[in-house]
């Protein structure tokens, strides 16, 4: 493999994680991102379930595309996400019934979550399983990481504790609030902010650079 | 777009019909085998989990037990002690303190509610009430319909909820009924919660489906069932 082939499937890799964030940069995959990120452990059950069916839809939907005429492209993805969907909802119940009783139905949900979809519709069908493969995991390693900023934030102010672990102490009162469905878009939108900072302030260096 | 461009046998011929069904129909051979397969490599974990969860959730209804040991009951209204895993019974678990007395007995029903609803309840057949309550399964709306397990309101309904049974019938006296939230007069009544009212009435349903046919059972053999705890 030549040198810039291994640097545009690093790219490809990469480009999930910062660039193409699904959840900070595409604002994609909302509702689980609000809904189950109460605490860490449920953000990484999630985060986890959601990489596997991506990575496998993904792979699978790569091995087909030349052989799935396009007017039922669609409809097939559906098939194959929801069947890898049915398999995470078994894995998880067999793992933990807790952690399958905190994620309810929003394990059945993965199956439209729209970043599944879409990387299916706009990467998997038009390239190799290989760089299919590399995207989907670049991808669900962004999703995990994002679930994880809001699953921290929040059960670290809203409990006082990480992983289950107190951190603050006897004394600290929990902001309840962040447990609560208004905590997860308070969280989101700090976040957001965040990153949108953050771009501006290399939009503005590249600028600077670019008039020296 | 130039004239040549759009004559016959220059755009991309649309595939038939039977080719689409025949990659769809594959599609979904593979797909169902894989859900096969993941089911069959799961099932027994899958069964002791959910046998573990359901032991914790019997002990937890049950405060004064310290055993338990399950029966079941079948459609003739028989009691089994200790039924196969797969019989078609209706489960119930009887809780014993440490004397081996009866503390009361826990009752698997089901039902529908938006989705399907398991739940778990403490039957005490001396006082003839319902006194604890736990959802087992729930995919209930989040935050809407899945209070009825955590929202201590309603919780509430069960704690001396009356499921008394006539002497001589042996049928329950008053069916047991959700009703509006905030109406509650008797005994027998759920008051529903307010925004969750298709899930609360599921709740009650399955209880009066699940008194109505299992405590007659259950009383018809509870001097059986108490016998269990003394050995």
């Amino acid at each position: 493999m030549s040198e810039s082939s291994s640097n545009r499937n690093l790219q490809v890799f990469l480009n999930g994680i910062w660039k193409e964030n699904p959840v900070f940069v595409q604002v994609l995959g909302m509702c689980p991102t609000l809904a189950v990120t109460n605490s860490v452990r449920n953000a990484i059950a999630m985060g986890i379930s959601t990489m596997f069916v991506l990575v496998m839809s993904s792979m699978l939907v790569a091995m087909v595309r030349k052989v799935v005429p396009k007017q039922v492209r669609i409809a097939t993805y559906i098939l194959i996400i929801s069947t890898f969907v049915t398999i995470v909802d078994y894995l998880i119940k067999a793992v933990s019934i807790p952690v399958y009783k905190a994620l309810g139905p929003f394990i059945a949900l993965i199956v439209v979550n729209c970043i599944i979809l879409g990387r299916a519709e706009a990467f998997a069908s038009k390239n190799t399983v290989y760089r299919s493969v590399l995207d989907a995991v670049g991808m669900g390693v962004g999703f995990c990481i994002a679930l994880l900023c809001l699953g921290g934030v929040r059960e670290l102010l809203g409990s006082g504790s990480f992983l289950g672990v107190p951190i603050f102490g006897p004394y600290f009162e929990p902001w309840v609030i962040f447990l609560l469905p208004s905590g997860g878009f308070f969280t989101l939108g700090a976040w957001l902010l965040v990153f949108s900072l953050l771009k501006e302030r290399k939009a503005r260096r590249a600028a600077q650079e670019q008039s020296a | 777009m130039s004239e040549t461009s759009v004559q016959a046998g220059s755009l991309p011929k649309a595939p038939g019909s039977l080719s689409m069904i025949v990659v769809m129909t594959a599609v979904a051979t593979a797909c169902g085998l894989l859900i096969v397969t993941a089911f069959q490599a799961t099932k027994n974990a899958i069964e002791h989990n959910v046998a573990t969860i359901t032991q914790e959730s019997v002990l937890e209804i049950l405060p004064d037990a310290t055993r338990q040991i399950p029966f079941g009951v079948d459609k003739s209204g028989a009691v089994v002690r200790e039924p196969a895993a797969d019989a078609d019974v209706s489960k119930i678990y009887a809780g014993y303190d440490e004397s081996g007395a009866l503390a009361g007995i826990a009752i698997e029903g089901s039902g529908q509610g938006w989705n399907e609803l398991k739940i778990l309840y403490a039957y005490a057949p001396d006082r003839q009430c319902i006194f604890g309550f736990k959802v087992l399964e729930c995919r209930e709306t989040p935050g809407v319909g899945d209070k009825i397990a955590t929202q201590e309101e309603f919780l509430a309904n069960f704690k001396e909820l009356d499921a008394t049974l006539d002497p001589g019938t042996r049928a329950p006296e008053h069916p047991i009924v959700t009703v509006k939230h905030g109406t509650k007069k008797d005994k027998w009544e759920i008051d529903a919660i307010s925004g969750a009212t298709i899930s609360s009435k599921a709740v009650g349903r399955i209880l009066q489906d699940s008194t109505t046919r299992l405590l007659p059972a259950i009383t018809g053999h509870l001097d059986e069932i108490r016998k269990a705890g003394a050995e």
